[in-house]
């Protein structure tokens, strides 16, 4: 049974990584509003099997029940698919401020369109790794994927990504003229 | 690329992830190699337009708010998960008497705690309250005057109010608030994006040293001076608000 001891271990080592998890639900579920019903989901989940973790890396920990969450509640939800059409309206009430909107603005919403159109699972390779600044070996326990996947996961997700910004260039270039 | 080189080892060795010896190896390489060259330059820049574009996803106050609330509320699952037998059920009612008179027979303590740790829940919850939308600050101003003036005709206890903006904490305003059912003032600091809420209401204990704490990821400080009770709460690291601390009144 948990007792108020382990609350505060749950206060002092999860809840610190509640960005993250937030961070990683938008990203997965292509929207604010829904990323903020699973991330209190999964903050109580995470709660309740808090007996479970046995020191190491909460983050990862943590991670790894918003993922697991996110995909449950996708199958749920929706039908699985891997291009999904980004809720942009919502996602654009983002956290950043009027000034860092206006300053990174284009390439905010530029880079949000492109990162929406790679598959979900190298999607969330590139935001584990540039975004939350994960190590492989973190990515690797936190999608459940050997060492090796992680590699060519994110070789090919930035390869990608990297096509679909060259492509919306194009797009803007074609839209111009 | 025509580089013999697996395409992963560019991105192992530009995510720092290749063993010393290893990298050492490609540094070598990449000196050498125009392909490498190309797509260590591509990762780079890549990353450049991921940091710029600021994509990171912080969680809403509201959100935070709303989580806290949750774990208030719940009561853990037992880690038992298999139906409750008589004797389960017989150890339990023990472990309950046994609590019951625990509970009778150290009152003061259990008071305490549960003073400290609801104290502290009150606290961190007007706290993320105020970080609502619309909801931090009743006056709006950094001129302490003005600021002063207004509380003036708010509350019944006075108390002084200074802009610490030359020390990095910057008066924003203040609100009134009721935190266990009291009345409290509350001023509102800012130190670059952190907001520190000072909580001040009239108390009839002693005056007191301060003492600290943190609730999910949140810090306090409190104490007492001339019959007033303060409480200062951010998010901010531990020493930011022991700065804020010290310029505030500590002696009578």
């Amino acid at each position: 049974m948990l007792n108020a001891e382990d609350r505060a271990r749950f206060e002092q080592l999860v809840l610190p990584h509640l960005d993250a998890a937030f961070n990683l639900a938008v990203w997965i579920l292509s929207s604010r509003t829904d990323a903020e019903d699973v991330t209190q989901d999964v903050m109580l989940r995470a709660f309740r099997f808090f007996e479970g973790f046995h020191g190491g890396d909460a983050r990862a920990w943590l991670l790894q029940i918003v993922r697991n969450t996110c995909y449950t509640w996708l199958e749920k939800n929706r039908r699985m698919k891997m291009t999904e059409q980004f809720d942009e309206e919502v996602h654009m009430q983002s956290s950043a401020t009027p000034e860092s909107i206006a300053i990174a603005g284009d390439e905010h919403e530029r880079l949000t369109q492109a990162l929406q159109t790679i598959p979900l699972r190298f999607r969330e390779v590139i935001v584990l790794r540039e975004l939350e600044g994960c190590s492989y070996k973190e990515i690797a326990a936190i999608a459940s994927i050997p060492l090796g996947t992680v590699m060519s996961s994110l070789s090919r997700a930035r390869r990608q990504l990297h096509s679909a910004l060259a492509k919306s260039a194009e797009g803007a270039d074609t839209h111009e003229l | 690329m025509s580089c013999d080189l697996e395409y992963s080892v560019v991105h192992s060795y530009f995510d720092a992830e290749l063993s010393v010896i290893r990298a050492a190896e490609f540094r070598h390489h990449l000196a050498h190699c125009s392909d490498c060259k190309y797509e260590f330059a591509a990762l780079s820049s890549l990353r450049g337009s991921l940091k710029y574009a600021r994509l990171y996803e912080t969680a809403p106050a509201s959100l935070r708010l709303k989580i806290r609330r949750d774990l208030q509320s719940v009561a853990p699952t037992p880690s038992w998960s298999l139906p409750v037998s008589w004797c389960g059920l017989a150890a339990a009612v023990g472990v309950c008497l046994v609590v019951l008179i625990l509970w009778r027979v150290i009152p003061g303590v259990r008071k305490e705690e549960d003073y400290q740790a609801e104290f502290a829940a009150e606290i961190v919850d007007a706290h993320l309250r105020s970080l609502l939308p619309g909801q931090i600050t009743n006056v709006n101003s950094t001129d302490p005057e003005t600021v002063r003036a207004w509380f003036a005709s708010q509350v019944k206890f006075v108390f002084p109010v200074r802009d610490f903006a030359t020390n990095g904490f910057a008066l924003q305003g203040g609100r009134v608030d009721i935190v266990q059912g009291r009345t409290v003032a509350a001023l509102v600091y800012r130190n670059r994006e952190q907001v520190f809420n000072v909580f001040i209401w009239r108390t009839r204990g002693s005056d007191g040293s301060a003492h600290a704490g943190t609730r999910q990821g949140y810090q306090w400080i409190d104490w007492r001076t001339d019959s007033l009770e303060f409480c200062t709460v951010s998010e901010a690291a531990p020493s930011d608000l022991e700065r804020l601390h010290r310029l505030l009144p500590t002696q009578p």
